[in-house]
């Protein structure tokens, strides 16, 4: 199926050119050399070829052949995504690692998902149904979490011939005959989908509900709603990697998408070390059930890494169209942008700022409009959420990634080195940080957790900026010389701080809180600002109130109770009250 | 001229020469990568690379610089492979040069295989996650900056600070961490793999002076290219060191520790040939693809499946102007797995290793400490160091304004401990190797001289245990 359409030119890293047929089509996959190394054509002019290779490029020699497979580049889905690992092209690094050993080889073809695997299909029509793209023929049990729905392809509309009894099917088997305008088609669980086209959905809906994560930072302070965008800024060190771990580890989505793009070896080793271990807290299975890895590390080539975000975001997509809640994690999108970048160069295009392209926030713009909550073609609700890593370089988030990438999401979670330096995890700074999903989640909290959380969470924040501002007196005078009252703000802030925001995601307690006890936390140590205000009015001391025990055990009462255990904060309550209470007696 | 059809490709003649480069036209089928020799008028050869390639034209970059080569007296033979090394178990205890070839007047090793310099990634499900602490004998780095075996760990460091010193007894006292209580491990578990770029003649003499006298030197493989050596030559010098030492982790199963430096002076020679080939610069005139570049040496470290050995990384840089915004910290910073940076202040102050405690990070630690690999408390002790220590430098802040007697009680506490910090637990002697026992229990002596109640990291179980202070 493949033809010889060119021979090689000229060869500059994974940019290629060649000469030849001027029938290639923009964007579609060839294979280049006589290892036929994939490659995605990213330039025509004239006869000349402009090519992007998936791998590397050493020892290829002007005059090596070019073929076209016709296809633009795409990605295979059906049942087996889940629990897989591959890299930014799709391969499978598992099979990889088979046919070549520890050290990744070069012109491996190698299927995305295994052909020889047998799925359990259960049959949901008739013959007689009208379908059309996206209605559900079938299920499959794809992994104990997780029902996987056979879906007609979107572009395949008619009625239903023929349907393939309940029993195990390869992902090649037909499972299903659909009578079109052209003609009868087979179905099979197979798809295949390009991954730069957004794949179809019925209407966008609105975002009501938050992405719970069980991290308090985010849950309580910045939420996500589910379909919306956030991105994470921070310098190395900060912290980003921890922080979109926890989330993939806890967000209350059906699948997690998890893109290593150009990052850490080891950090994706950890990844498949862990989840395989950890059990999800709603499904009681490993995470892994839920999880698809997308490794493109940053030694791996970097063309693949600029294609890894679009590989990932059409996976989403799949199962956002079953009718699931995906969350899609990208780590970091900073990385596919130098590799844009890198690519950009060695065409000698004209750079914009910093050396990347005039159109680096288009790119950025396509790929987070392709997250959202919407209705889907066969009328379920379904949505993905995307998390994206950003490294500014030094920091400093005025670069251009981490100013395009703020034009289109609305949830940023700046982190902070400084507080990352005193270990304060999640270094999620509270001033720097916001979220417009506030408005929108907020009645959900009042429908399903039952409390005021948009009043409590403002308060909350009213007190943190307090205390920063606070903070800048005590820097030139000390917290001494500050009004009693004022002092007791800087005590709150402290509870905040060290008791609520602060979450050691390595503690088999703290890792996850669920948003009944971050609202109870958030509660007690409001209350404990309240009382504590009207005690000081009455002339008790800041010191009296600092050196009470039931401070420390605020502090501590995220360990201390037990996520099934929320009784407890009763006690904590009625201590904190005991205490103030005795404080009050010896003043009025 | 011609491509001959015996396999070597050679022309006579180059048409251009600018820098370290050379463009060749009327060649035949030359292969991206490739390694060509390049023979000037006189018969001497030198060795050079292919930068990129079009029809009939080459672009080389010669590693030895281009002095002495012409336009029509200069012979290219194209080798038809990239550049491979030869790699043998007996080259530990030898010197190469920049590019493999010995320069300790010994004879060629006799290579037990030719390995191609650029290696290939690893597949990241062949790894193993590192696990296991390196007991490095610094309290600094095993206690709050632990360094597991199969880490990168770069030493972020200043020109005038001791990161030869530091990294001279590191080689020295390196060994496998083992659990609190448990003997020692034996020593000279680990073979070192040295490669110097650009480094001036005595820090090299210094490392190669230092192994000899600790007995390590059989152990120790050393590339040099020195400051007076051509740049071009330091692009493979870290490339020549990582092949050998994958040879050495994965095909011997020995522990391997890696020590580059500096890669400053990489990153240099990198961006000097990038700007002769006019390419598009990002920041400071560096290469868009410095990341790539830097990912592509760092991230030869780990473990593998198929081998019992293991790669760790301890690249040394000094941050020009001592920014460590500068791209090159930054970039080796958001690959490597944590940093360990020295502070110009704390070697003022006459403290040695003068580790700047709260910039500095290991990524990896939280897997390799702890109950059954240090001490169960190891975790909690260095998160309350580290908090304890970063509430200090707000105190002094304050105190540089209202003045030291101004100051809380508890603040005032806090001025000690902070003193005593940096007198004991950073500071410690140029040969005193302390164990991780040692290095808890002077931490855990220092957090004694602060009130109960601040110590808010450590749990109460921890404290009945360890704490010593009055409650």
């Amino acid at each position: 199926m493949s033809e010889q359409v060119g021979t090689v030119t000229w060869i500059n890293g994974p940019v290629v050119r060649a000469e030849g047929s001027r029938y290639v089509s923009m964007m579609d996959l060839v294979e280049v050399g006589e290892d036929q190394l994939v490659g995605e054509v990213i330039g025509l002019n004239g006869n000349v070829i402009t090519i992007q290779v998936y791998e590397e490029t050493s020892g290829m020699h002007p005059g090596a052949p070019v073929y076209d497979t016709g296809l633009p580049l795409s990605v295979e889905l059906a049942p087996g995504l889940l629990r897989s690992i591959f890299d930014g092209v799709q391969r499978p690094l598992p099979v990889i690692e088979a046919l070549s050993g520890s050290f990744i080889g070069r012109g491996i073809h190698v299927d995305s998902l295994n052909r020889e695997d047998r799925w359990d299909f259960t049959p949901k029509l008739q013959v007689g149904d009208k379908v059309s793209g996206g209605t559900i023929i079938g299920t499959v049990p794809e992994t104990e979490a997780l029902e996987h729905r056979v879906m007609v392809p979107p572009d395949v509309q008619g009625t239903l011939t023929w349907i393939a009894p309940a029993k195990q099917y390869t992902i090649d088997e037909p499972i299903a005959r659909v009578e079109t305008e052209s003609g009868e088609k087979e179905l099979t669980m197979l798809q295949r989908w390009p991954v730069r086209r957004a794949r179809p959905y019925q209407m966008r809906r609105s975002m009501t509900e938050p992405l719970i994560t069980g991290q308090r930072v985010l849950d309580t302070f910045f939420p996500l709603a589910k379909g919306g965008t956030a991105a994470i800024p921070g310098a190395f060190g900060s912290g980003k990697t921890v922080t979109q771990h926890s989330i993939a580890k806890w967000a209350d989505a059906q699948v997690i998408v998890y893109i290593g793009c150009g990052e850490r070896g080891n950090e994706m080793t950890e990844v498949l070390q862990e989840f395989p271990h950890l059990v999800d807290p709603r499904t009681d299975r490993p995470l892994m059930e839920r999880t698809v890895l997308i490794a493109n590390t940053s030694n791996m080539p970097v063309a693949a890494r600029e294609a890894s975000i679009y590989t990932g975001i059409t996976i989403a997509e799949y199962y956002r169209d079953m009718g699931y809640h995906v969350a899609l994690m990208a780590d970091s999108t900073s990385r596919w942008a130098e590799a844009l970048r890198e690519i950009s160069g060695r065409l000698e295009e004209l750079p914009a700022e910093e050396g990347y392209p005039a159109y680096l926030a288009d790119r950025l713009a396509e790929f987070y409009e392709r997250a959202g909550h919407v209705e889907t073609l066969n009328g379920q609700a379904g949505s993905i959420s995307v998390v994206g890593a950003v490294s500014p370089p030094g920091g400093d988030f005025s670069e251009p990634v981490t100013q395009h990438t703020k034009r289109f999401i609305r949830c940023f979670w700046a982190l902070d080195k400084s507080l990352a330096s005193a270990r304060h995890y999640p270094s999620i700074n509270w001033l720097d940080s916001y979220s417009e999903y506030i408005e929108g989640v907020a009645s959900w909290w009042r429908d399903e957790v039952g409390q005021d959380w948009h009043a409590m969470r403002a308060y909350a924040m009213e007190l943190l900026s307090e205390e920063s501002r606070l903070q800048q007196i005590v820097k030139l005078v000390g917290s001494d010389t500050l009004p009693d009252e004022q002092r007791l703000i800087l005590e709150t802030a402290r509870l905040l701080r060290e008791g609520f925001l602060q979450q050691n995601s390595f503690d088999p307690v703290d890792a996850y809180s669920p948003v009944e006890k971050q609202i109870r936390m958030l509660g007690l140590i409001l209350n404990f600002h309240r009382h504590a205000q009207r005690i000081i009015k009455q002339g008790a001391l800041i010191s009296a109130i600092h050196d009470l025990p039931v401070v420390n055990t605020m502090i501590r009462m995220k360990t201390l109770v037990g996520n099934d255990e929320l009784e407890k904060f009763d006690e904590i309550q009625k201590e904190i009250d005991q205490q103030l209470e005795q404080l009050e007696a010896e003043y009025v | 001229m011609s491509a001959s059809d015996l396999g070597v490709n050679e022309v006579l003649g180059v048409s251009r020469i600018e820098g370290p480069l050379v463009f060749v036209e009327g060649i035949g089928s030359v292969g991206y990568d490739e390694v060509v020799e390049i023979i000037d008028a006189r018969g001497r050869m030198r060795y050079g690379r292919v930068l990129e390639v079009g029809e009939g034209l080459a672009v080389i970059e010669v590693f030895a610089g281009t002095s002495g080569l012409s336009i029509d007296g200069t012979r290219i033979q194209f080798t038809g492979q990239p550049y491979h090394i030869p790699v043998a178990e007996e080259m530990l205890g030898r010197i190469f040069d920049g590019l493999g070839r010995p320069i300790d007047g010994g004879p060629e090793p006799l290579a037990e295989r030719y390995a191609d310099i650029n290696g290939s990634p690893i597949n990241p499900t062949a790894r193993v996650y590192p696990v296991d602490y390196i007991q490095t004998g610094i309290s600094t780095i095993d206690g709050m900056n632990t360094l597991l075996r199969g880490q990168k760990l770069p030493i972020f460091s200043a020109a005038g600070l001791p990161h030869d010193q530091l990294a001279a007894q590191i080689v020295r006292q390196v060994a496998l961490g083992v659990p609190v209580g448990q003997p020692p491990a034996k020593e000279q578990q680990f073979s070192i793999v040295f490669a110097a770029m650009g480094v001036k003649n005595d820090v090299a003499a210094y490392f190669r002076e230092s192994f000899t006298e600790s007995g390590a030197l059989t152990r120790v493989t050393m590339f040099l290219n020195l400051a007076d050596d051509p740049p071009v030559e330091r692009l493979v010098t870290p490339r020549a060191a990582l092949t050998l030492a994958e040879f050495l982790a994965f095909e011997k199963g020995m522990h391997v520790l890696v020590i580059m430096t500096d890669m400053t002076n990489y990153c240099e020679a990198l961006r000097e040939i990038s700007n002769i080939r006019g390419e598009v610069p990002s920041r400071k005139g560096y290469p868009g693809y410095l990341y790539s570049d830097l990912a592509a040496l760092y991230e030869r470290t780990g473990r593998i499946k198929s081998s019992e050995g293991s790669i760790t990384q301890l690249p040394i840089l000094t941050m020009p102007n001592d920014d460590i915004t500068h791209p090159v910290p930054d970039l080796t910073g958001y690959i490597t797995e944590g940093q360990i940076t020295l502070s110009r202040d704390l070697d003022h102050q006459g403290i040695y290793p003068p580790v700047a405690v709260l910039p500095s990070l290991s990524r990896l630690a939280k897997d390799g400490i702890g109950e059954g690999k240090t001490r169960a408390d190891h975790s909690h002790w260095a998160s309350q160091l580290f908090a304890a220590y970063a509430h200090v430098q707000d105190v002094r802040a304050l105190a540089s304004v209202i003045g030291e007697e101004e100051l809380s009680e508890v603040d005032q506490q806090y001025v000690r401990f902070g003193k005593a910090f940096e007198q004991e637990v950073v500071n410690q002697g140029l040969t005193e190797n302390r164990s991780i026992e040692a290095t808890l229990n002077i931490g855990w002596r220092l957090l004694s001289m602060l009130p109960q109640e601040e110590l808010t990291r450590v749990s109460q179980s921890e404290l009945d245990e360890y704490y010593k202070g009055s409650a």
